[in-house]
């Protein structure tokens, strides 16, 4: 991966499976060092980390076999960034009400996996009015994608499409329940970034 | 039932809804899509870790096997196996076969194989797929062949290999055809990518975008005769995006062994001492086929243009 500067962060993309490409895209755009994570050494040194778009119970299988899930949790606990788009909010979650996974609990808000139905019922859309100013025109492509339920006092939700948050944040850690990644467009990334980005 | 009308791809302008079905290939890259007859062999492949299955009445080397007519697999299998899993479920139609298409569209399964294992319908002539909500996947010998598919609106191309061989060697020449003629594509100066379009018989814009951009739009993944876990690090080498694997998991001594390793392999595929670790302790692999030993009319890769 390429177009890195000295100073350039490193942000990390866990390749177990999913798009890691299109974040990676989406971060060298961004100025940003991304590489593969599979390790917990790969964490080192890390800005951020992403839980990418995939196969929820592909990836958490992964996690377990490569016992990452305490690392992640740790990397969380240290104040580092994790963003998850569609499977990785999945991960994020406390529980997902239905087809179990085991999930890393860093987010207090309950997935319900494939909640529109099945790829043909997978759409593009626009957020609700009333979200994030700066991000009223995102468009939010939606892949057999979960919807987020019951989030706690400390979630803050920054989109939402009829009603339902599809972008949310607990401090440091994000999800967006759409694919910010695939359409090159870097505001989520640059968003849930910061100061990462100019320091 | 959804309000949409099967194949009409309403409520969605073409870009947007080509979009839509290449993000979901995108979301199967990294991962192995395995083929099953039961809802318990899915669950056996959901537990591996299989990023997807692919729904059928018999793989591809029952079918070899037994001959006769293959087509679509009965709706009640089909619906078992959506019941028994949470990973999306894909199954096959057979070539230029628009009904069984739209039947597969109107059942909700999340991608469509369009497949050479399965007896052609249709032997001039492949399916428009643009007008589907369900995404469709295609096999394919070459570029020519990858971009004819494409062009008739396939989100996802897959090698043809030689399915139900449980040999290698087919996926991979088709792999080495498709990244090598990309290679020289992109090597070409553009006035000479309309007779490249006329060699490739592939249409001329797509041809001007792969030059440019050194890759297919859609994702490429590898399929027919991968039966080991090497067989997937190697078609992942050779720059498969993630690999089918037909036959070859319930066709081994250990299945659930088996398809573990699988996705193993494909995730760590850069890293020998993994791919180590996933090739132990497997038992025998499915039986193989030399290609010499096929006659022509028993190649399924030859099916379909």
């Amino acid at each position: 991966m390429v177009n890195s500067g000295p100073t350039a962060p490193r942000v990390g993309i866990l390749a177990v499976q999913g798009d890691v490409g299109a974040h990676a895209g989406v971060l060298e755009a961004l100025g940003c060092e991304a590489t593969e994570v599979l390790r917990e050494k790969d964490l080192d040194g890390l800005e951020g980390l992403i839980l990418p778009g995939g196969e929820s119970t592909t990836i958490s299988r992964g996690i377990e076999r490569l016992r990452l899930a305490g690392p992640i949790r740790s990397f969380a606990a240290s104040g580092g960034r994790i963003l998850g788009t569609c499977a990785g909010a999945i991960l994020l979650a406390r529980e997902v009400e239905n087809h179990p996974v085991a999930c890393l609990g860093l987010l207090d808000v309950v997935a319900v996996r494939n909640a529109y139905g099945t790829q043909v019922d997978s759409f593009a859309t626009r957020p609700d009015p009333g979200g994030a100013p700066e991000l009223a025109d995102l468009d939010l492509v939606f892949i057999r994608a979960p919807r987020l339920r019951r989030p706690g006092p400390g979630i803050e939700v920054l989109l939402r499409h009829e009603g339902w948050p599809v972008l949310v944040r607990e401090g440091r850690i994000w999800a967006a329940t759409f694919h910010p990644e695939l359409r090159g467009d870097s505001r989520v990334h640059r968003r849930w970034l910061g100061e990462a980005l100019s320091g | 039932m959804r309000e949409q009308q099967a194949g009409s791809g309403s409520g969605r302008t073409t870009a947007e809804a080509f979009e839509i079905k290449v993000g979901l290939a995108e979301m199967l890259k990294g991962g192995v899509i395995m083929d099953v007859t039961t809802p318990e062999q899915a669950r056996i492949a959901e537990d591996a870790g299989a990023a997807a299955v692919m729904a059928l009445e018999r793989v591809p080397a029952d079918i070899r096997r037994e001959g006769g007519v293959a087509r679509m697999a009965s709706i009640e299998v089909i619906e078992a196996i959506q019941r028994a899993v949470s990973i999306p479920v894909m199954a096959k139609c057979r070539i230029g076969h628009v009904a069984e298409a739209r039947v597969l569209e109107a059942l909700g399964v999340d991608f469509i194989d369009e497949s050479e294992v399965l007896t052609p319908a249709d032997d001039a002539h492949h399916i428009d797929k643009h007008p589907f909500r369900s995404p469709f996947v295609c096999g394919a010998r070459n570029l020519g062949e990858a971009m004819r598919r494409i062009g008739e609106g396939a989100a996802m191309i897959r090698t043809k290999g030689e399915a139900g061989s449980g040999n290698i060697v087919e996926a991979v020449r088709h792999l080495r055809a498709v990244t090598g003629e990309i290679r020289s594509l992109a090597a070409s100066p553009p006035e000479e990518l309309m007779a490249r379009a006329r060699d490739l018989g592939a249409p001329y814009e797509l041809v001007r975008q792969v030059a440019r951009s050194g890759r297919l739009p859609v994702p490429n993944f590898a399929a027919g005769g991968i039966a080991t876990p090497a067989d997937a690090a190697l078609c992942m080498a050779l720059g498969a995006e993630a690999v089918f694997v037909g036959s070859g998991i319930f066709k081994s001594e250990d299945p659930a062994a088996r398809a573990r390793a699988v996705v193993r392999a494909t995730t760590h595929w850069k890293d020998p001492e993994e791919v180590l670790a996933a090739s132990r302790g497997l038992g025998s692999a499915m039986p193989g086929i030399e290609m010499e030993t096929l006659a022509e009319h028993e190649r399924l890769a030859k099916r379909g243009w």
